[in-house]
């Protein structure tokens, strides 16, 4: 069965962008771009692992991992942060928070992929 | 002979000579050419209102029948302006100070703001005052009815009627024209001054000739005419010395009391020191009025058949001489003594009414009190017409009523005794800081009361309103009751015997009710403000800013003053505290000012409320600090240099509070610039970098492929967009900008906008008033024009209401033409309003809006190199911007 990936992002070109790489590689891919309610949209999957884009409407992407991993239910789930801001205190904001892996924008496709790969299958 | 319609033709035309009058001087002054308007010649003749058709006409009758007595009438008001000329300056300085609009509102206003004070000195005024009315409509009527009656006409009653109600009705017309037309903030109309300035030089160019033509054409000269009054009874009239001083305490008490003297004296005075010049030129005036008042009376009871009415002789005694032209020069002068009378009395009168009756009460009747919806002016301004038609609606019923009898000089007596149960508390408003407002009510009402027991009430005529038998006998057979009669004093004259009692007793109650009640906080810092007038009592306090509460403040103040002046009075504010834009700190000071403002408009006591209804107590609450600090009054007063360093260190300390928080904010700005122009230029380089990857790899379907290239295209578009604004501001802010000056019309200008920001179907609609688009611009019409698109596509954009709609509203203010952008949605809050310009600062949701935020920063410096200027406009109901266009000049100097 396809793993699952959950890509919370808010640029519709870069959703689309992102979900064909993935899906073309044989990833089920779900999206959602709204900051107030990703949590409750994780929980709800939960998916294999996450993209997170650090700005978003209502809520921030750190807000959110702060949440994901404060939950039980969530907080193995591998999340990759992405950011445009390529500011090095978000990094650092990231990986304190227990990001799994961070990119800064833009990113080369084969690194996206080769990044998931390696948080699902290990 | 001249005939009736002649005579109505004549009168008209002069109406209208006064309406190009007043119409000529109103366009004056709204031009700011007031300067000759306002000079101290204009002021005093302004103040012969006092003298009424009563002094016109019936002065010739009361010589007739009580010899020299007349003279008090004049005696009083002379007394005053030569004497009690500090209590007018004081009685001024409060006036304009607190922005009085008229007596009720002084006394309402000493008191804490009492509603109820206002209400009863209105009632007592409109109760005073109506009977006064009454009689300038009867001498008008009477007037008209000497001709017919010359003519050979015999008028009815109704004739006299119908005459009267004409009379009243054109009155209303005139004085609601041009007295109503705005709802002025410092209450002044300066059309219906001049108007009254040039019927006091007719009425004494009137009497003078008559006078004249009295003493020399029929007299035979002054020795003869002298010899002529020592003949006469009037020179062995026994003068009592009683009456005498009665008399002319009550045309003192009348002439501060009357509302329509007040209102000449106090809130149309335009400068103090005109009370220098009108304290000899208005007794010269009144002594000229007065010169040919026995003569005429003394050659008129010899020459005319016996049974004239004396109180006319200025009229019949030309007519019996056949001079027709004099005879309606004459009627000209009385026809303008009561018309003046009867315009300004109904204008003070009708702004007490609607001030302290009808706003209040309609205040209460709505739950949201001032934040209601809708224009408060036009409620204000309807409620004074329908009180100035009310207010001469009851001098015609009076008029009616009283049977339109009576001597004129008995009528105006009764008017006079009614008014000067004002003066105690008058008096103790400004001189007596122990007076509460327990003891005004107790001393008007008891005043009031008695006056209208004795005196008010039998005036309408035996068994009329108080049966003979109470008049004889007193209430229930109570003896001291007796109205002409209180506390078995019997065989005063009754004038006299009222005026005594009402004035006695009604200073009596003031005085002690206020020493056995105590006053609240607002009754004691208004009680110390009066009587302190001269001195400063106003210091710096303790403030709780609110951006909230002063948005809510310019909402209310725009209702009721009109927007362009309320901005700029927010405007001024904000800049004498060192800030930008229209929102002041909500400071007491600031609040007690704006409260002042707008009791020029509303009344003290009706501002008040509605202003603490905005600031919810806040105000009061520092008026208790401050009547805390007025127990120490005379520390203030000591402090009063100390208290002007204090304000300027607070006004510094608050300039480097906010310049502070502005450099904090700056830096904090620094890095976010630098990471959102990272993220604003990484994101569309994402998409591109991606799809493009994407494309490279191949084995895509054809139309796959053309849209993935259709996004990078899109993307690179909006990259280069974004550069292009980037680079933009920086040469804008640079100043490295070359501008292009040409020539256009601002419709022009819009309609290019409108259609360059793209607007979608369904989208936000644009109303525009072309008519008021006629301006010719001379500056960088493509770098306007780019303000005029972001603004429009930003509406478009942030616009939240269900059907959008943006006005965009030209109109002159006093900095020049500003263009308005209002929309329909929820505005900016306030705490945001100070960044919106600031770089990068989009509110809210990025995603939807698209941009990059710079659009606003770009505005304010393309404005500012025009020399225009861009700001957000609060208290508008949506988001609202103003663009005030650069000056030609501006654009010049660059």
């Amino acid at each position: 069965m396809a793993k699952r990936v959950l890509l919370i992002e808010d640029e519709p070109n870069i959703i689309e962008a992102i979900s064909f790489i993935l899906t073309r590689d044989g990833w089920t891919v779900h999206t959602h771009s709204d900051g107030e309610t990703a949590a409750d949209r994780v929980r709800q999957l939960p998916p294999d692992m996450i993209i997170l884009d650090v700005m978003l409407p209502g809520r921030s992407g750190f807000d959110i991992l702060r949440d994901l991993r404060a939950d039980p239910q969530t907080e193995t789930i591998p999340v990759m942060m992405l950011t445009a801001r390529g500011q090095t205190k978000d990094r650092e904001m990231a990986m304190r928070l227990g990001a799994s892996h961070f990119m800064t924008k833009p990113f080369s496709n084969a690194e996206v992929l080769e990044h998931v790969r390696s948080l699902v299958e290990g | 002979m001249l005939t009736f319609n002649l005579l109505v033709a004549v009168a008209l035309s002069y109406v209208a000579f006064l309406f190009i009058v007043a119409f000529v001087a109103e366009r004056r002054a709204a031009q700011g050419d007031d300067a000759w308007l306002s000079a101290p010649v204009i002021y005093t003749l302004s103040l012969s209102i006092y003298c009424t058709a009563w002094t016109f006409y019936g002065a010739v009758g009361y010589a007739a029948r009580s010899g020299l007595e007349y003279l008090t009438i004049y005696l009083g008001p002379s007394l005053v302006m030569l004497g009690w000329w500090w209590v007018l300056r004081k009685l001024v300085r409060i006036g304009r100070t607190h922005r009085i609009t008229s007596i009720a509102d002084l006394i309402s206003s000493r008191f804490g703001k009492s509603t109820a004070l206002g209400v009863i000195v209105t009632l007592l005024c409109i109760v005073g005052v109506a009977p006064y009315i009454a009689l300038q409509l009867q001498s008008i009527t009477l007037s008209f009815a000497v001709f017919a009656g010359e003519g050979g006409a015999v008028w009815e009653a109704s004739d006299l009627n119908s005459v009267a109600l004409w009379s009243a009705a054109g009155l209303a017309l005139f004085t609601v024209l041009f007295g109503t037309r705005n709802l002025d903030a410092n209450e002044r109309h300066h059309g219906v001054v001049m108007a009254i300035a040039v019927e006091a030089v007719v009425k004494l160019a009137a009497l003078l000739a008559v006078g004249i033509f009295v003493v020399w054409g029929i007299g035979g000269g002054v020795a003869s005419t002298l010899d002529r009054i020592e003949t006469s009874d009037i020179a062995h009239w026994e003068q009592s010395g009683g009456r005498w001083m009665g008399l002319t305490f009550l045309s003192a008490a009348a002439f501060l009391c009357l509302p329509r003297m007040f209102h000449v004296l106090v809130v149309e005075n335009a400068n103090e020191r005109h009370l220098a010049t009108a304290s000899w030129a208005f007794p010269t005036y009144v002594m000229l009025m007065s010169l040919f008042v026995v003569p005429i009376a003394v050659v008129g009871l010899d020459i005319l058949p016996a049974g004239s009415n004396p109180d006319l002789f200025v009229l019949s005694v030309p007519l019996s001489q056949g001079r027709e032209g004099l005879a309606t020069l004459s009627f000209l002068g009385g026809f303008s003594s009561a018309t003046s009378m009867v315009i300004v009395a109904t204008i003070a009168l009708a702004t007490m009414v609607s001030n302290h009756i009808v706003v209040p009460i309609w205040l209460r009747s709505r739950s949201q009190g001032a934040m209601m919806s809708g224009d408060v002016r036009a409620i204000v301004l309807m409620a004074r017409r329908v009180s100035i038609g009310a207010v001469l609606a009851l001098g015609y019923v009076y008029y009616r009523v009283s049977g339109g009898g009576g001597a004129l000089a008995a009528i105006g007596l009764i008017s006079f005794a009614g008014v000067a149960q004002i003066l105690p508390v008058m008096l103790g408003a400004i001189f007596w800081r122990g007076a509460t407002r327990i003891g005004a009510a107790a001393g008007l009402l008891t005043g009031f009361a008695i006056w209208g027991w004795s005196l008010f009430l039998p005036s309408f005529g035996e068994d009329a309103v108080i049966p003979m038998s109470v008049m004889s006998q007193g209430p229930w057979g109570i003896g001291w009751l007796r109205p002409q009669a209180l506390f078995g004093i019997d065989g005063i004259d009754p004038l006299l015997h009222a005026t005594f009692w009402s004035i006695l007793l009604n200073a009596a109650m003031f005085v002690l009710c206020s020493l056995i009640s105590f006053p609240n906080p607002l009754e004691r810092l208004q009680g110390a403000q009066f009587v302190n007038v001269f001195e400063h009592s106003q210091g710096a306090r303790a403030w709780a800013p609110n951006a909230a509460q002063a948005e809510d403040l310019l909402i209310m103040v725009q209702r009721i003053i009109g927007p362009g002046q309320a901005q700029s009075i927010f405007q001024k504010a904000a800049a004498a505290q060192g800030k930008e834009g229209y929102l002041p700190d909500v400071t007491p000071e600031f609040v007690q000012s704006i409260e002042r403002l707008l009791s020029g408009s509303v009344g003290a006591a009706t501002a008040h409320a509605m202003v603490s209804q905005v600031t919810e107590g806040a105000s009061v609450s520092v008026e208790d600090l401050i009547a805390v600090a007025d127990e120490a009054a005379q520390i203030l007063e000591y402090s009063s240099k100390l208290e002007a360093k204090s304000a300027e260190q607070e006004r510094t300390a608050r300039a480097l509070r906010d310049a502070n928080a502005k450099l904090t904010a700056l830096s904090i700005q620094k890095d976010a610039f630098l990471s959102q122009i990272s993220h604003e230029l990484r994101t569309p380089m994402t998409s591109i970098r991606a799809f493009s990857e994407i494309l490279q790899d191949g084995g895509l379907p054809a139309e796959a492929q053309r849209k993935y290239a259709g996004i990078i295209q899109e993307e690179a578009t909006r990259l280069t967009r974004l550069l292009d604004d980037l680079l933009d501001l920086t040469v804008l802010e640079n100043g490295q900008v070359v501008l292009h000056p040409q020539e256009g019309m601002l419709h022009d200008l819009l309609d290019r906008a409108v259609s360059a920001a793209g607007l979608r179907d369904g989208g936000i609609r644009i109303v525009r008033r072309k008519a008021d688009e006629g301006v010719s611009l001379l500056t960088d019409l493509d770098r306007l024009g780019q303000v005029f698109i972001n603004l429009i596509s930003n509406a478009q954009k942030y616009c939240d209401a269900k059907t959008p709609e943006l006005r965009i509203v030209v109109h002159r203010v006093a900095g020049g033409t500003v263009v308005d952008f209002v929309d329909n949605g929820t505005g900016i809050p306030p705490a945001q309003q100070q960044v919106i310009f600031e770089k990068f600062s989009r509110l809210g949701d990025h995603a939807r809006a698209g941009g990059a935020g710079l659009g606003l920063a770009i505005c304010r410096e393309i404005m500012e190199r025009l020399g225009g200027r861009v700001s957000y406009l609060p208290g508008q109901g949506g988001a609202a911007f103003r663009v005030t266009l650069p000056k030609p000049e501006a654009l010049a100097a660059e």
